[in-house]
């Protein structure tokens, strides 16, 4: 099972991208996955997490996630030295920054700017999306693409697709 | 069908819309507020051809189900938590008169504390109501459910209430894949909805009278005899569903693994799924444990319990929610079919998961590892392990 952990700010869009991550591995043949945010009352600006889950047979477990293949932040300043003990041994950290770390296991894009010049907002998660499509391999563009197509508003497809595109290519090279 | 990817809350109001309720009353309530909210967007959108009534309360909200159900509509509502307690007074009445509404109850912890996750407190408190009490597992369960609950309520020998409990917020609120029906499979399946038990002007009855002590036991006793008789209605439903949709339900329990288990869980709702997982897990380790989920809490499956757990060393229930000053119910109502069907084996009682508390992997192979000491005991999860007073050490 791949598991992966969203960080970001009630408003950004998180729980939007853990489910759109979780539908897109959907579409694949004997693709099962679970997708939730952190449950209680929210808050724009408050700190929130979601999960998703992905594996090739029906998950059963339902609990949050403790240590995960992938965390990502939508907001560098949710990040901090304990992301690393919510990350498996071979896990990653996904990070929307304008900054640079060091190590292999921090991974950085500037989402931001990325946000700025295709969705004129400073909205990451499909950014964050395509950087993950990128880095981890578990799902396709394509398959994200129709994610965003069948569940997001008309007005965003264009420019998400655009977005997730970008970070993609942004990561690749 | 669909393969989609959706919420509990939304498999289910598909499943309302596939159905077909003429009349929709309901007040939104966290966490079953998504439910009310797609219904309504549905008459809105003349997705759905029904009466949408925005009603003041819960008490309200059945009353008009109620009404609607009095004159042969087809009725749903949707509620949880402290709205299933304002409604309570309309519980049995509505199972009194034998009207066949359909209720989603998302569970959730009731107050004092103040709480809005889930546990099973809330409908469990009301069995003794008169109601059919389902509990799904996931959204795919909880979809189908949603269509097959108006088939079983309706069933002329059924005649009754039928509420279908999904665990708040785990359930109600997680996105997972769920096939969709097409409304041609679903009118195959669930015809409309004829009663004879009905206000109407060519042939004037007398419904939701009085009955004095003479006349009352006989009432209470044909009110009975629906709920049991459900349990062939829940069965034959299922085979229908199965044929026209290829998704197969075992009645009021599913066995999973249980028929050489020397351990078995017994537990209902989402949980299952992690139970299932454990179980798979303590399997590949040379041990013999099973799973056995309630999936009708009424009518009670006394049969099919005793069925499965007659052969094991020991068996636990795993329940969210408590009979302050005696023990969890469902564990109450295990012990009375096992005592029925002359089972003597040890059973303990686990507590877990009240307010919404995590139920970890941890915590149910620890529940498996003490079955094997095959006590007697009733414990609270997550609570440093203490029994939960002395009436359970005086049962062993």
């Amino acid at each position: 099972m791949t598991e992966i952990l969203w960080h970001g700010r009630g408003g950004q869009g998180a729980f939007t991208a853990a489910r759109l991550l979780g539908e897109a591995f959907s579409l694949s043949e004997n693709g099962y996955a679970l997708a939730f945010p952190s449950f209680g009352p929210e808050r724009r600006g408050a700190p929130i997490r979601a999960f998703t889950k992905l594996d090739d047979k029906a998950i059963g477990n339902r609990s949050e996630v403790k240590k995960a293949d992938y965390v990502i932040f939508l907001d560098d300043t949710l990040f901090g030295e304990s992301a690393f003990d919510e990350l498996k041994p071979d896990g990653r950290i996904l990070l929307n920054t304008k900054k640079s770390f060091d190590g292999k296991r921090i991974i950085t894009i500037d989402g931001d700017s990325i946000a700025q010049r295709i969705l004129g907002l400073p909205i990451t998660n499909t950014i964050m999306l395509g950087t993950l499509a990128a880095v981890s391999g578990a799902v396709s563009l394509d398959d994200i693409s129709a994610a965003i197509t069948r569940s997001m508003p008309e007005r965003l497809h264009e420019k998400n697709i655009a977005a997730v595109k970008a970070a993609y290519e942004e990561v690749g090279l | 069908m669909a393969k989609r990817f959706l919420s509990g809350n939304e498999a289910f109001a598909l499943g309302v819309r596939l159905a077909r309720p003429q009349v929709i009353s309901a007040y939104p309530i966290t966490p079953q507020t998504i439910v009310v909210e797609k219904l309504s967007e549905y008459v809105e959108d003349g997705s759905l051809k029904a009466e949408f009534i925005h009603v003041e309360s819960e008490h309200s909200a059945l009353s008009c189900a109620m009404g609607a159900s009095s004159v042969g509509a087809r009725a749903f509502t949707a509620t949880s938590s402290q709205g299933l307690l304002y409604m309570t007074e309309c519980l049995p009445y509505a199972a009194g008169g034998r009207f066949p509404i359909v209720m989603m109850n998302a569970n959730r912890s009731t107050a004092l504390p103040w709480n809005i996750y889930g546990d099973q407190r809330d409908s469990v408190s009301q069995l003794d109501s008169g109601w059919i009490q389902a509990y799904a597992e996931n959204a795919q369960e909880a979809l189908d459910i949603a269509l097959m609950s108006f088939y079983i309520a309706e069933h002329p020998i059924v005649s009754t209430p039928f509420m279908a409990n999904l665990d708040g917020f785990v359930l109600t609120h997680t996105y997972e894949v769920a096939d969709v029906p097409t409304i041609e499979q679903a009118d195959e399946f669930l015809p409309p909805y004829r009663t004879k038990n009905k206000m109407s002007l060519s042939e004037p009855k007398n419904l939701a009278f009085s009955a004095g002590p003479e006349s009352n036991t006989i009432f209470k006793l044909k009110e009975h005899l629906g709920v049991l008789n459900a349990r062939t209605v829940i069965s034959e439903a299922e085979q229908r569903f199965g044929k026209i949709f290829g998704r197969h339900y075992t009645g009021l329990t599913e066995s999973y693994r249980t028929e050489d288990a020397d351990y078995i869980l017994i537990t209902l709702g989402s949980i299952s799924g992690l139970v299932r997982e454990i179980t798979d897990k303590l399997r590949a380790e040379g041990k013999k444990a099973g799973l056995l989920r309630i999936r009708y809490l009424r009518p009670f499956p006394n049969e099919e319990i005793a069925a499965a757990i007659r052969n094991a060393k020991a068996a636990a229930v795993l329940e969210k929610d408590i009979s302050f000053g005696n023990e969890g119910t469902v564990y109450t109502n295990v012990n009375s079919a096992l005592q029925k069907a002359g089972i003597n084996i040890p059973t303990s009682d686990y507590i877990g998961g009240l307010g919404g508390k995590n139920i970890s992997a941890e915590e149910i192979e620890g529940i498996f590892a003490e079955l094997e000491e095959e006590k007697r005991t009733v414990k609270f999860l997550g609570t440093g392990g203490e029994e939960s007073g002395s009436q359970c050490k005086n049962a062993q």
